[in-house]
């Protein structure tokens, strides 16, 4: 399915500002996996899947999704194999074109567009009916502006657009992170039902450890670049939010362990 | 009344101007200057091929695609060379300068003696109406010549209007509306955002053209210098027009756009009209563009200080 091997991606190369955000990353995820990546600030889990949606091209290895090698693909090209939600509720959609319009693009996803009539009557009955079953009465509105709409509002019609044409694959990238609880409660379970209907692979990332711990069926930590646990099967199934807190302690005492060592050695030695 | 019917018809040949100032600034949101230097291209080229006895229709169309390319140059200098919008807009404007003299072979072109548009809509006009030289219309007495003039160029831009509101609600116009808006997601949604740029800037340009095209007609020359601060005045015609519709809905904004310019041009025949130095009046447009620029962002800083207090 989506296949990563050897991926790096520095940023800023060769300044002070350098931050080599994915240090050789190699990764494997089976049709059907929804995949949960946690991780501490900076630990590359944002990038990761911003390299696999094409948002920049990585520096070193390559990534082959659907059987097909898309190292080199821009992010356009990858859109027709690939559904995103973003962080940003605001990222999602277009502010000034309205619910249907918004829609009738994401209907063409990958796809090519001519001078073909954007909102035929079929396509916006079927909105109405798929918009419907969002529960935000947003379906007698469709010819409303979407900036008009709140953040959950917007959130999950970014993620009913992203599902609208089954995507080989769909990254998430912290899609509840910016909504009240209660929003990211329904967006969550929105999420659920769509993976599930459609039986599709995902790639999610959060900050959540009850998401984390609740959702998908395989979880990986990734810290500095690179990839330091991968929980799968019955694994995945036992670990609990208390179980995730306990390795990000880990992480961090390593972390300390490391700077006391540099710092003694400094001391001794410098 | 002939001097009112003029006023309208030039509104209406520079709205197609605030129509292509309308999707360069305000759908892509990119500030293109090119329209400067695109509304003379049309104009020469026009003008070029009709003092040639090409046929005006046909003479008009090649000022369109001609505008067209000079938006397509702007738009490939800045999505495939990465240079600055504002820089890409002033090198093919500067550019163009050159370009319209090679065109028109020197720097003005006099149309009074050759078949243009304005003399085959007269001549049609004159024709339905068996010969009379005078229209009532409401008591005043018209020229039937002005007004087919006037008849015939509100049809032209009727047509182009419709055109674009059918082009914006496309599967391609819908793209590049929402380009402009949010180009992360239109990347995410599978579009090549550089391409509708280049495209939209073509269109835009396209319609600056066959504005100038059309002024040639109408005022019986090209220049070479008639392209001058034509963009302030486009602009200019689209905000007084997105303040007269008050919404962002397509259909109302190009209908708007067109009002504005209609409005406009009023406004400045009536301040000619009053005494003002035709020299004064670039300077007045931009000093208008610059106070509906900062105007609303007074009333927003008042209203905030009002809020705190």
């Amino acid at each position: 399915m989506l296949e990563l091997h050897a991926v790096s991606k520095t940023f800023n190369a060769n300044t002070p500002n350098e931050v080599r955000s994915l240090r050789g990353v190699d990764f494997r995820l089976d049709p059907g996996s929804w995949v949960v990546i946690i991780g501490t600030n900076g630990s590359g889990k944002s990038t990761l899947l911003n390299a696999v949606a094409g948002t920049f091209l990585v520096d070193e290895g390559s990534i082959r999704l659907a059987g097909r090698d898309v190292t080199q693909w821009p992010e356009h090209a990858r859109a027709q194999l690939i559904g995103r939600v973003f962080q940003n509720p605001f990222s999602g959609t277009s502010p000034s074109l309205t619910i249907e319009e918004n829609l009738s693009l994401a209907a063409r996803r990958g796809r090519g567009r001519g001078l073909g009539w954007g909102l035929k009557a079929s396509l916006i009955a079927r909105m109405r009916d798929e918009v419907s079953h969002l529960t935000m009465g947003l379906e007698d509105r469709l010819s409303n502006a979407i900036g008009s709409l709140s953040g959950g509002q917007r959130q999950a019609l970014t993620l009913l657009m992203a599902t609208w044409l089954r995507p080989e694959l769909l990254l998430l990238d912290e899609h509840t992170a910016a909504l009240d609880p209660k929003s990211a409660d329904l967006v969550i379970a929105l999420t659920e039902q769509v993976i599930a209907r459609d039986k599709l692979t995902a790639l999610m990332v959060t900050h959540s450890m009850q998401q984390a711990a609740s959702l998908g069926n395989r979880l990986i930590m990734m810290h500095r670049g690179q990839i330091i646990h991968d929980f799968q099967g019955d694994e995945k199934r036992r670990l609990r939010p208390d179980d995730l807190l306990a390795r990000f302690e880990e992480v961090r005492r390593a972390e300390q362990l490391d700077e006391g060592a540099a710092l003694m050695l400094a001391e001794r030695y410098v | 009344m002939s001097l009112l019917i003029g006023t309208f018809t030039i509104g209406l040949v520079l709205s197609l101007l605030a129509l292509g100032v309308f999707i360069s600034f305000r759908i892509f949101a990119f500030p293109d200057i090119t329209a400067d230097g695109s509304i003379t291209l049309g104009a020469s080229v026009a003008a070029v091929l009709l003092v040639h006895n090409v046929s005006p229709p046909l003479a008009s169309l090649a000022g369109f695609l001609a505008g067209m390319f000079a938006g397509a140059c702007t738009g490939l200098l800045h999505t495939r060379f990465k240079i600055n919008s504002l820089l890409s807009g002033i090198l093919v404007m500067t550019a163009l300068y050159s370009v319209n003299l090679h065109v028109m072979g020197k720097s003005n072109i006099p149309l009074l003696s050759v078949n243009t548009l304005v003399t085959q809509s007269e001549r049609i006009g004159v024709k339905l109406m068996r010969g009379a030289t005078t229209l009532d219309i409401a008591g005043w007495e018209v020229s039937v010549r002005d007004a087919s003039v006037l008849a015939a160029i509100a049809l032209a831009v009727a047509i182009t209007g419709v055109l674009l509101y059918w082009f914006f609600r496309t599967n391609l116009g819908m793209a590049m509306r929402a380009t402009g808006d949010n180009v992360h997601m239109v990347r995410a949604l599978g579009v090549n955002d550089a391409n509708m740029i280049v495209f939209g800037l073509a269109i835009s340009n396209g319609l600056v053209a066959l504005s100038g095209a059309l002024l040639a007609q109408y005022q019986g020359f090209a220049d070479v210098g008639m392209g001058i601060g034509m963009v302030v005045w486009g602009l200019a015609s689209v905000i007084i027009g997105e303040a007269l519709v008050a919404t962002n809905r397509v259909g109302m904004t190009i209908v708007g756009a067109v009002m504005g310019s209609v409005l406009f041009r009023l406004l400045v025949a009536v301040a000619l009209r009053w005494g003002l130095n035709p020299n004064d009046l670039k300077l007045i447009t931009a000093a208008f563009v610059f106070c509906a620029l900062i105007v609303p962002q007074f009333l927003h800083k008042g209203r905030v200080q009002g809020a705190h207090a």
